[in-house]
């Protein structure tokens, strides 16, 4: 069912925070996701051309990096993009098969790829540009916040993880239940300043992005470091600065 | 946005086939149009034709054309859904209505008539407003997009019509019409473009990614080396000056000589009107598919702040 689930006071919202001021742009996450994901619940994630000039394929997160600021303030930023699980997505609305649907539980949105005809249409609506279609199979794919992972009782507990954020060196990303304010991805996101990506469009995303950190602010000049006699080291050229400065 | 020749040809095609269907149904219980059942069954079998090849045509879009029938099943939330509902709907009182012409029975084609009439303003309405709820994409999600559908749908039928009726001696009517939805169109897609033109953007490479509290955004390094989906289904665009001469190409041979013409077969009558009522269609069916590619190819989603900063 296309028509989006009632949000219930408490609801329980998993997603993910990430961190802009440590992600280092290593694209660590997005290979790892698309190692899991291309044998998991969507699999396969298909590439074309892959051995030749015009690779290209189907992935769930994308790691672009942008300057920002002008000057001294200006700085290099790496942001990865992917399915904010938003709570408000027209994706889902507008899906006409019943094939995109949020869940109920934990507010995952999903694409069933028995059922989806492969219209497109919810690729359009998500204004983040986080679905993709795989063009081989004729059905929509996404990112599923790793739903075989973090409920997946066959593999140890503290790895029920996304791959992204289990693989991420500088631990720039975190998972969670955004919807408990008591969480450990809420409390970061209150004291960091976690917010969202276009609030204007109204979908309401349920991931949060850190800003980077403020820079502590740059001295007026450099304070130059004079050099005494005594830090001449040839007797006779610390002889010869005796003589001249007199 | 990709202008997919599969749904520009579909708008274009069932667009003028239910706008056929629209003004056949509402002007014959009104005696506007020839009485006889063979151009009632003509201009019926041409809308459904025009109606049926451009449905087919938007499955060859779809990744899945055999599970389309899935499609109908959302129609609480989903204007695509909603869409496919009316459009099926549609050839129920269409084939009653046929049925009435052929047995030459009144009270049943001019009630199923009215009902078809309706039921396709209905189909063009859900088609307007698929395109009409994408935020992300502001030149689809302005006001004047579905009462653009309705027009251009308007302008192409009665443009059929006044061909097909010419041939039956008396297309006055039907051409007054197209006059004047012509006139409408020409207006409304002026305003449209320049109501797309001057507003800006309300989503900017500082919203999309929060970075704006530093400062202006500037893209450096794409995620990817490639071209990927989003790229190619999204990021198609189209030069300022080739849209600029497309532009013209549609007012002036889509809504303007269809016009002038039908201005003239109102003057002339007899075998000059059902050539130039003739001409006047293939051109207006011609303006339109290249305002349906326009449609598309000026139409910018906001994924490519992430790529361009635009
Ligand atoms: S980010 Fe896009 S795909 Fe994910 S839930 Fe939001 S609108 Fe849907
Ligand atoms: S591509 Fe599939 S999931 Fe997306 S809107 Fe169409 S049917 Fe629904």
């Amino acid at each position: 069912m296309t028509c989006l689930p009632e949000i219930k006071p408490g609801q329980k919202k998993l997603g993910l925070v990430i961190d802009l001021d440590t992600c280092v742009g290593c694209q660590a996450c997005a290979t790892n996701c698309k190692e899991w994901n291309t044998s998991g619940h969507s699999a396969p994630l298909p590439d074309f051309h892959p051995y030749s000039a015009g690779a290209e394929g189907v992935w769930f997160n994308r790691v672009h990096s942008f300057e920002a600021g002008e000057g001294e303030q200006g700085r290099t930023v790496h942001f990865p993009r992917s399915c904010l699980h938003c709570e408000q997505p027209a994706c889902v609305t507008v899906c006409p098969t019943g094939a995109s649907y949020k869940r109920e539980e934990d507010g995952i949105v999903l694409v069933n790829h028995d059922t989806c005809i492969g219209c497109g249409l919810c690729a359009w609506a998500c204004p983040y540009g986080a679905r993709e279609m795989d063009e081989d199979a004729g059905v929509m794919k996404k990112c599923t916040l790793c739903i075989d992972r973090i409920y997946n009782e066959t593999i140890p507990e503290e790895r029920r993880i996304p791959a992204c954020v289990a693989t991420c060196p500088t631990q720039a990303r975190h998972f969670g239940d955004l919807g408990d304010p008591e969480s450990a991805v809420s409390k970061l996101v209150r004291e960091r300043g976690g917010y969202d990506l276009m609030p204007e469009m109204g979908y309401k995303p349920v991931n949060k992005y850190l800003p980077p950190r403020k820079r502590a602010t740059v001295q007026a000049k450099p304070v130059e470091d004079a050099p005494t006699s005594m830090d001449i080291k040839n007797p006779l050229l610390r002889w010869m600065d005796r003589v001249l400065t007199r | 946005m990709n202008p997919a020749g599969s749904i520009v040809f579909f708008t274009t095609a069932s667009g003028a086939g239910y706008g056929l269907l629209y003004w056949l149904g509402l002007l014959r219980p009104l005696g506007l149009i020839p009485g006889d059942p063979w151009f009632g069954l003509v201009a019926l079998g041409l809308a459904l034709l025009l109606i049926t090849v451009g449905l087919l045509s938007s499955l060859a879009h779809l990744g899945h054309p055999e599970r389309a029938w899935r499609a109908i099943s959302q129609w609480r939330s989903s204007w695509l859904s909603r869409e496919g509902v009316a459009a099926l709907l549609t050839y129920l009182p269409a084939v009653l209505f046929g049925i009435g012409l052929l047995g030459d029975i009144p009270a049943l084609a001019a009630p199923m008539g009215l009902l078809a009439a309706t039921s396709a303003m209905v189909t063009v309405y859900s088609t307007g407003m698929i395109y009409a709820s994408l935020k992300p994409i502001r030149q689809w999600h302005h006001p004047l997009v579905v009462p653009g559908y309705l027009m251009l749908a308007a302008f192409s039928g009665a443009a059929l019509l006044a061909m097909l009726a010419a041939f039956w001696g008396n297309g006055a009517v039907p051409a007054v019409l197209a006059l004047l939805t012509g006139a409408g169109g020409f207006l409304l897609k002026t305003a449209y473009w320049r109501g797309i033109d001057t507003q800006p953007p309300e989503a900017t490479a500082e919203s999309a990614t929060g970075l704006g509290q530093i400062g202006k955004v500037r893209p450096l390094d794409p995620p990817h080396t490639q071209t990927n989906y989003l790229l190619r289904e999204m990021g198609f665009r189209i030069a300022r000056k080739h849209a600029a001469k497309l532009r013209r190409i549609v007012l002036a041979a889509g809504f303007g000589l269809p016009m002038l013409l039908a201005l003239l077969a109102l003057l002339t009558g007899g075998a000059a009107a059902m050539a130039l009522l003739t001409i006047g269609a293939v051109l207006a069916l011609g303006g339109l598919l290249v305002e349906r590619w326009l449609m598309f190819a000026e139409a910018t989603h906001t994924v490519t702040l992430y790529y361009t900063g635009t």
